[in-house]
């Protein structure tokens, strides 16, 4: 059996590319960055011969970038950093929206139990939240605002371009996580007035455990993993230069292919929208428009998302939902109940999230497969039953 | 997927006695779609004998499952040995399932429970009103840990 792999929001393949170029430095360059030695100034090069390539990508200077661990660190590094700085100058309120990453989130929450204040923006029933609504949240004591440029779970791009030209005005420091966007769709920071970034490589095919912060000059970084002076004193710790490499390879790659895998991508998406809203009692979460090309994100009323993970599972089919037996939790998505879905709805949901490297064919076995086993799970559900005779009331 | 057993997996993929009983003697409703979990449990009684048993789950996989084994496990039994039926025997004949999926065993069991209790209702049984405590009284699900 065939596997459709439709799960790459969570993570994707390596890219060729990116595999070949990190191969060098698993055995060949493998000498310390900070190593005096030729073995160690060569890996050197090679380390600042990426981070140039990869600020490139995102017209930022190289000395803007600082090598995570991932996204998740990169998040709590640039949202602590700018809380501590400005609550050094008595700043201690921070902007959010109701449906960050929980890399953002659980930070903000700690950073509550600190003594500092934090509004969540509202993101409306098409997850979407507007510059407006950041102008007006802003107040003299706020210290940062951290925005994500696109959502993880139903792929809407946010207006960040706009919010940045907002924090701009006030003075305030503006963060996005990036992690879905980079290598998606374009990210230009100094066009889109971002102060800091995180990005993940593993979303753009290249390896896990390796991402990147972009702090603009003049903004303080602090540092949070103490030891060495590597990443000009940010970040201690010897680099992963070989996931640092395929970083480089598959971000670029990710750059000079995105017009033609975006086109790609979007007619695939369209295609699996358009299939999967036949079905009769099911919606599409998140704006259409205003969404990433490999994003398809629907409910079904009267299933629960994970009989439905497992059962497209038996069929070859790997993908994810925002269900509460999904999260490990007694709650659907957070992401899924900030557009305003009652949780009965949320618990119906299917992220299918493509990349490049999905075909028609894929798509096809996704629509003759998802129909089938909404069938078979609704002809087993009793709210499905309830929902039918009219004892319950269609929400969707 | 290895999150669950074997058992739960069968279960899962070709579950038994769904549907429902037209006739039903007995109908047991438990959890609340807001939560992710319905279970209905349709019973037929002859003789003080569970001679037919059938479920409808809206739930994950393991709630899918957990009805399907317990209504094996009560099916042709008399209704004093599927009063005595727990979770934690519904959870054992799965070849256990992961702590946060217990209360889909214990949702199992609180539906025979309401059928039964629905069944004595009906038929104007007279029942000691302690055998059937209202699981909403309850601030979580409770359930024996294995």
């Amino acid at each position: 059996m065939k596997t459709v792999y439709v799960d790459n929001a969570a993570t994707t393949a390596m890219s060729d590319r990116a595999i070949a170029a990190m191969a060098p430095y698993l055995k060949e360059i493998y000498g310390n960055p900070s190593s005096l030695h030729t073995a160690g100034q060569v890996a050197k090069e090679a380390l600042e011969d990426a981070r140039a390539r990869i600020a490139a990508c995102l017209n930022a200077s190289p000395r803007e970038i600082y090598f995570t661990s991932g996204g998740s660190e990169a998040d709590n590094q640039c949202i602590r950093s700018a809380a501590l700085n400005g609550a050094r100058k008595g700043k201690k309120h921070i902007i959010t929206t109701a449906f960050e990453h929980h890399a953002v989130l659980h930070t903000l929450r700690k950073l509550e139990k600190e003594g500092f204040e934090v509004t969540c923006l509202d993101v409306h029933s098409d997850g979407l939240v507007t510059a407006e609504q950041v102008q007006r949240a802003i107040r003299p004591d706020t210290a940062l605002v951290t925005v994500m440029y696109a959502n993880n779970e139903v792929g809407t791009i946010q207006p960040v371009r706009e919010i940045g030209e907002v924090c701009k005005r006030a003075g305030v420091v503006f963060h996005t996580d990036a992690v879905q966007a980079v290598g998606h769709i374009p990210v230009d920071v100094k066009a889109d007035n971002i102060d800091m970034l995180s990005l993940s490589a593993h979303k753009f095919h290249g390896a896990k455990g390796v991402g990147a912060v972009y702090c603009r000059k003049g903004i303080p970084l602090n540092t949070f993993v103490e030891g060495g002076a590597q990443e000009r004193g940010r970040r201690a710790g010897t680099e992963n230069l070989a996931g640092i490499a395929a970083m480089a390879a598959a971000l670029e790659e990710a750059c000079e292919k995105m017009p033609a895998n975006s086109e790609k991508m979007l007619a695939l998406r369209e295609k699996i929208i358009d299939g999967l809203l036949k079905i009769p009692h099911s919606r599409l979460n998140g704006n259409r428009i205003k969404r990433l090309p490999s994003n398809v994100n629907v409910c079904f009323e009267g299933i629960e998302g994970e009989g439905l993970l497992l059962l497209l599972d038996d069929k070859g089919i790997c993908a994810s939902s925002g269900s509460a037996c999904t999260s490990g939790s007694l709650d659907p998505s957070h992401v899924l109940l900030a557009l305003g879905l009652p949780h009965e709805v949320a618990h119906g949901s299917l992220r299918i999230s493509l990349s490049e490297y999905n075909t028609e064919e894929d798509a096809e076995a996704i629509l003759k497969a998802v129909p089938e086993v909404v069938e078979y799970l609704r002809g087993i559900s009793p709210v499905w039953e309830e929902l039918e005779k009219g004892e319950r009331k269609h929400m969707i | 997927m290895a999150l669950y057993s074997e058992k739960v997996m069968d279960h899962f993929r070709n579950p038994r006695n769904v549907g429902k009983l037209d006739d039903a003697d007995g109908i047991g409703e438990v959890g609340n779609a807001k939560c992710g979990d319905i279970m209905k449990i349709y019973l037929k009684i002859e003789n003080d004998v569970i001679a037919d048993v059938k479920f409808n789950t809206f739930g994950c996989g393991s709630a899918i499952a957990s009805s399907s084994m317990a209504t094996e496990l009560i099916k042709g039994k008399p209704i004093s040995e599927a009063l005595e039926l727990t979770n934690k025997a519904v959870a054992e004949a799965l070849d256990g399932l992961p702590a946060h999926k217990l209360h889909c065993s214990v949702l199992a069991e609180e539906a025979i429970r309401a059928a039964i209790k629905d069944y004595y209702d009906k038929n104007g049984i007279a029942y000691d009103k302690a055998m059937f405590p209202d699981p909403h009284d309850e601030e979580e699900h409770g359930f024996e840990e294995e």
